[in-house]
């Protein structure tokens, strides 16, 4: 495989953009319920925090600070952009087809129906080493995702 | 070639090998004429793993085609013959480091021989210890020295053992251009140092450490010292003995061997006063069901079945290795170590961790490269044939040191040439412009 399907322009480009990086510059919107998880990848040291807000079932903020290669870095900001606006189990869902195709060493073809702007990471899948690095931002988003609920439900 | 060797270097006074005696090594190791990807294998990644010469595989192989049988016990003859061949690979690998033979323990990798120690000084520490194990024994106002760049294989086990017993583990640091600071470990080495434990030379920055004057500050307050030779005994000429360290760990697939093989080099009046860490069979001389007397070293310290065909294979790579000749090994990584180091800095964007050009570092140079990760430094180069190690090289203390969370490293051995030096190099400059950095 080469580089270019690794790295699709579409990555290299995430990978500076970095959309919904910043957490402290935004803070969660008023009447959201959030969660924030933090990820630790030990091979390379890298780390990411995402935070997420829901309200009403629907994901309505996605913030992260972190630092890493360029295809953990794609992956966060493609994220962001997904992320905000969709409902909660349809997020939940995506997170999920995500990881299933990830970890499919190739023989999963992503459905850019489902995974947008993410299905670029299809490639990604055939590097075992690097599957950790796209997928980093996806475990953190999922935890937080998990927090945010939980104190949704168990507030009054 | 600009070139500063060290009072304790002797290798530049012999000659490297030549183009064309690391063309002809070439063809002992199979797996570099393997081509990657439509490239051929560039591999610039043996301070991790280093490759097998066809003189070990078969060394292996004949081993268990011809003499395979259970060492140190059975009459038969192939038994014999396989405790013959196993106590032979001993005394190979104690000339290959100038030790004698039964200061030389089998371990499955260097990892496992740090272990060994610290759990050994652990059970010298606890209550009821006593006897010749006493001077092992370490509790609180007792202090653990190492230093800011050793491999988590030189430093977990000695937090774990300063956690355990009460005693403080404290570092030499790291100055900026990554050598010890030698001042401040003559304020650190003091006399409530016990244990000075350090690497010979840096897997990350290159650096040789300089062993006979850390060794000095050790014995002038009574501490041992543990010398990692992970990337030093694969690469240049080893002496324990001249060098005066206590205890030495090696690794046997960074030296051509293959792995789960490693070494711990003790001091044999310190190894016979060591409690043993596992225990079992083959360790004993006297056994009831209250308890149990140990042989001498090294088998105090071998309990159960050993690692036999790869203590033969490890034997084989230690006769390639001095075969070839370590001190002209030594030049020619000097060599392939300073042309690394000067193409990457004349690369703009690209910073070289360790020893500046012109002074002396073994065959290995990391790197940072500015505005790109170190994974896609990796990713770009293999996709050129080209392999290198990313990551924190198990080295994060000395990562965070030098302000970084990952670094590039290339890390030469006898059968690389100057060519993949220069083709790696040629690579690396078109990194930044590939990710738009």
């Amino acid at each position: 495989m080469s580089l270019e399907q690794l790295y699709q322009q579409i990555i290299l480009e995430h990978a500076k953009l970095r959309t919904g990086s910043g957490l402290a510059e935004t803070p969660v919107p008023a009447g959201a319920s959030s969660g924030q998880s933090h990820q630790l990848n030990p091979v390379c040291g890298d780390e990411i925090t995402v935070r997420v807000a829901v309200s009403d079932g629907k994901v309505t903020q996605l913030r992260w600070d972190g630092e890493g290669c360029s295809i953990s870095m794609a992956s966060a900001s493609v994220l962001a952009e997904l992320a905000e606006g969709m409902d909660v189990g349809s997020f939940t869902a995506v997170i999920g087809n995500f990881r299933d195709v990830l970890r499919s060493r190739g023989k999963l073809a992503a459905d850019p129906e489902i995974l947008g702007d993410a299905s670029a990471f299809e490639g990604v899948s055939k590097y075992a080493a690097r599957v950790k690095c796209a997928m980093i931002s996806w475990v953190a988003a999922e935890d937080a995702l998990a927090q945010a609920l939980t104190s949704s439900t168990a507030a009054p | 070639m600009a070139f500063v060797p060290t009072s304790e270097s002797r290798a530049l006074l012999s000659p490297a090998l030549t183009d064309d005696e690391v063309l002809r090594i070439r063809n002992d190791f199979p797996i570099l004429s393997r081509p990657m990807g439509g490239y051929p294998l560039i591999y610039l990644d043996s301070g991790a793993t280093s490759q097998n010469p066809i003189s070990v595989i078969e060394a292996e192989q004949e081993f268990y085609e011809q003499r395979n049988a259970a060492v140190h016990r059975g009459a038969h003859l192939l038994a014999v013959e396989a405790t013959e061949s196993f106590e032979d690979a001993r005394e190979t690998l104690a000339a290959f480091v100038g030790a004698g033979a039964d200061e030389i323990i089998w371990t499955s990798n260097a990892t496992e021989g740090l272990n060994l120690l610290s759990y050994a000084f652990l059970n010298s520490s606890l209550p009821g210890a006593a006897g010749p194990a006493a001077r092992f024994a370490l509790g609180a106002g007792d202090e653990i020295v190492v230093t800011e760049m050793e491999h988590h294989a030189n430093l977990i086990p000695w937090q774990q053992l300063a956690e355990r017993t009460g005693a403080t583990l404290r570092f030499i640091p790291v100055d900026d251009a990554g050598a010890l600071d030698l001042d401040a470990a003559a304020g650190i080495v003091g006399p409530a140092t016990r244990v000075l434990a350090f690497s010979h030379a840096s897997n990350v920055l290159g650096t040789i450490n300089p062993v006979k004057t850390l060794v000095a500050m050790a014995r002038r307050v009574g501490a041992l010292t543990v010398l990692d030779a992970c990337q030093s005994a694969p690469h240049l000429p080893l002496d324990v003995k001249d060098l005066g360290v206590d205890f030495a760990v090696l690794s046997g697939h960074k030296m051509l061997g293959p792995t789960g093989i490693g070494v711990l080099y003790g001091r044999s009046e310190l190894l016979n006063a060591l409690p043993p860490f596992l225990t079992g069979g083959s360790m004993i001389t006297t056994v009831t069901m209250e308890r149990a007397a140990f042989l001498p070293a090294p088998q105090r310290f071998e309990a159960g079945t050993q690692k036999v065909s790869q203590a033969i294979a490890l034997a084989a790579a230690a006769n390639y290795l001095t075969e070839t000749g370590m001190d002209r090994v030594h030049a020619w990584e000097s060599l392939l170590g300073q042309r690394l180091v000067e193409g990457l800095s004349s690369i703009p964007g690209i910073r070289v961790l360790g020893p500046a050009p012109g002074e002396e570092r073994i065959g290995l140079a990391s790197f940072d490269v500015a505005g790109v990760h170190a994974h896609d430094v990796g990713q770009f180069l293999d996709s050129k044939g080209i392999a290198v190690r990313v990551g924190h090289h198990c080295a994060q203390p000395l990562h965070r040191r030098l302000g970084l969370t990952a670094s590039t490293r290339a890390s030469t051995y006898l059968y690389n040439t100057t060519s993949d030096v220069d083709a790696f190099l040629a690579a690396v400059a078109g990194v930044r412009a590939y990710f738009g950095a």
